[in-house]
């Protein structure tokens, strides 16, 4: 039987948390283009679009995220289409992460003083030159620190793509549990690489918002 | 597309759909009214604690906050084992339940225990309070009543993160609906059922902790 040293287990984890970084980013950003489409549909002046953005919200928020998985991993494949796990991995987290992100930042737009969309009006305006001069550059300051943030949701949230069979960090523990019986170990490693990959993202955050408040009360 | 829906297999299984809804609508309660309790205890220990707590309490909820639950579910119940801990798969899930729940309360009702005004803790001192009770009926109510809502979106959240207890197979919702697609090969039409069950119970449980809420803290409801 072979051993394993905690060298050949680390190393193993190591080039699986690759994959867990690259659907993290894919995700983040691409959920970050699609929220924002979704932030435009949500305060839009429209009624039927701005109910259908807040259906879609209630839709994503309302429901596990490992359904939304298994429901893009089967569900795709009716339309005749072969979904390969990192497919359906990287739409399911993508149109979820828009919902959350989405949301956040329409509390951040909300939060920007009706005056300036009152001047920004009186100045002859239209509304995405308003959002676009006028309210997102305001926006965007308080949306930072929530935004890093939730960028540890979404982290987090790849680990339940090892369960449709996306080969990243978890499942990684899960195939070299299977061969060294040793889960306390590996388990305890995997939650260690995830913090280490997490934390400076939370800290930042707490940094961030720290640091606007105190902007906000010198104002 | 040719495909044809079918949902005949639901008067065949739905047994198994109602004790999934069971099981998840039992691992919420206990994990709700433990985790919260388990939070209250961890933000008095990180607000008003012995110096020495802190940093033990810190590290808690940094770990659990900063690591994905399944993670912390397969720790408990694959790792714990060879340090002689041998748990059932409920037993696993309601312990990562409380103890996920525990973190994240603990942060949230912290913010609300902070945010007391120091002048309720003299208040309570100068009526011969002793520290504990001032915490108890003067600071900890009025702090919970504050920081309801974010406390039971986190309940909602921590239900609908308890769909991964089926990968230990323990047998809630996603678990019934595995099995049904594994029997029927149905497998769209059973996620699609089970997943609108979820958003339903998310729904209830919202509207639910907020009729609790009012009860709990009549005072405002009253206004």
């Amino acid at each position: 039987m072979t051993e394993f040293t905690l060298w050949d287990i680390l190393r193993n984890l190591l080039l699986a948390t690759r994959w867990t970084i690259v659907l993290s980013l894919v995700s983040f950003v691409g959920g970050g283009a699609v929220g924002l489409l979704l932030l435009f549909a949500r305060i839009s002046a429209r009624k039927a679009v701005r109910v259908f953005a807040r259906c879609y919200i209630e839709l994503f928020q309302g429901t596990p995220l490992l359904m939304q998985l298994f429901i893009a991993f089967f569900g795709l494949g009716l339309f005749g289409i072969a979904v390969p796990a990192w497919l359906a991995a990287g739409v399911a987290l993508i149109l979820w992460a828009a919902s959350f992100l989405a949301e956040i930042w329409r509390g951040c737009v909300e939060a920007i003083a009706k005056g300036q969309w009152e001047a920004s009006a009186s100045l002859g305006m239209g509304r995405l030159q308003q959002m676009r001069y006028v309210i997102l550059p305001q926006a965007m300051r308080i949306a930072i620190p929530p935004t890093v943030g939730f960028s540890v949701q979404v982290i987090k949230g790849t680990a339940l793509t090892s369960i449709i069979g996306f080969v990243e960090l978890s499942k990684a523990g899960t195939v070299v549990t299977n061969a060294t019986f040793q889960p306390f170990t590996v388990y305890g490693l995997v939650a260690l690489i995830y913090f280490a990959l997490c934390w400076p993202l939370s800290k930042s955050s707490q940094i961030l918002e720290r640091k606007l408040n105190v902007a906000h009360r010198n104002h | 597309m040719s495909y044809h829906f079918e949902f005949n297999w639901l008067a065949q299984y739905y047994p198994e759909i109602v004790k999934g809804i069971g099981i998840t609508l039992q691992l919420i309660l206990i994990g709700a009214v433990l985790g919260i309790a388990l939070g209250i205890a961890c933000a008095w220990a990180r607000a008003l604690g012995p110096a020495w707590l802190k940093p033990i309490v810190a590290t808690y909820v940094e770990l659990i906050r900063n690591t994905p639950f399944l993670i912390q579910l397969f720790f408990i119940f694959f790792g714990l084992p060879s340090l002689g801990l041998q748990l059932g798969e409920l037993q696993a899930a309601n312990i990562a339940m409380v103890v996920n729940l525990g973190a994240y309360s603990c942060e949230i009702i912290r913010a609300g225990i902070q945010s007391t005004a120091k002048g309720q803790f003299e208040a309570g001192a100068s009526l011969a309070m002793t520290p504990f009770e001032t915490f108890r009926h003067v600071v900890l109510v009025p702090s919970l009543q504050r920081i309801w809502p974010a406390l039971s979106s986190q309940v909602v959240i921590v239900m609908l993160g308890s769909s991964v207890v089926s990968q230990i197979a323990a047998e809630d919702l996603t678990f019934a609906a595995n099995f049904i697609q594994s029997r029927t090969f149905r497998a769209f039409e059973a996620y699609m059922v089970s997943t609108a069950i979820y958003l339903i119970l998310a729904i209830l449980l919202r509207q639910a902790l907020a009729v609790i809420g009012s009860f709990i803290f009549p005072r405002r409801a009253a206004r």
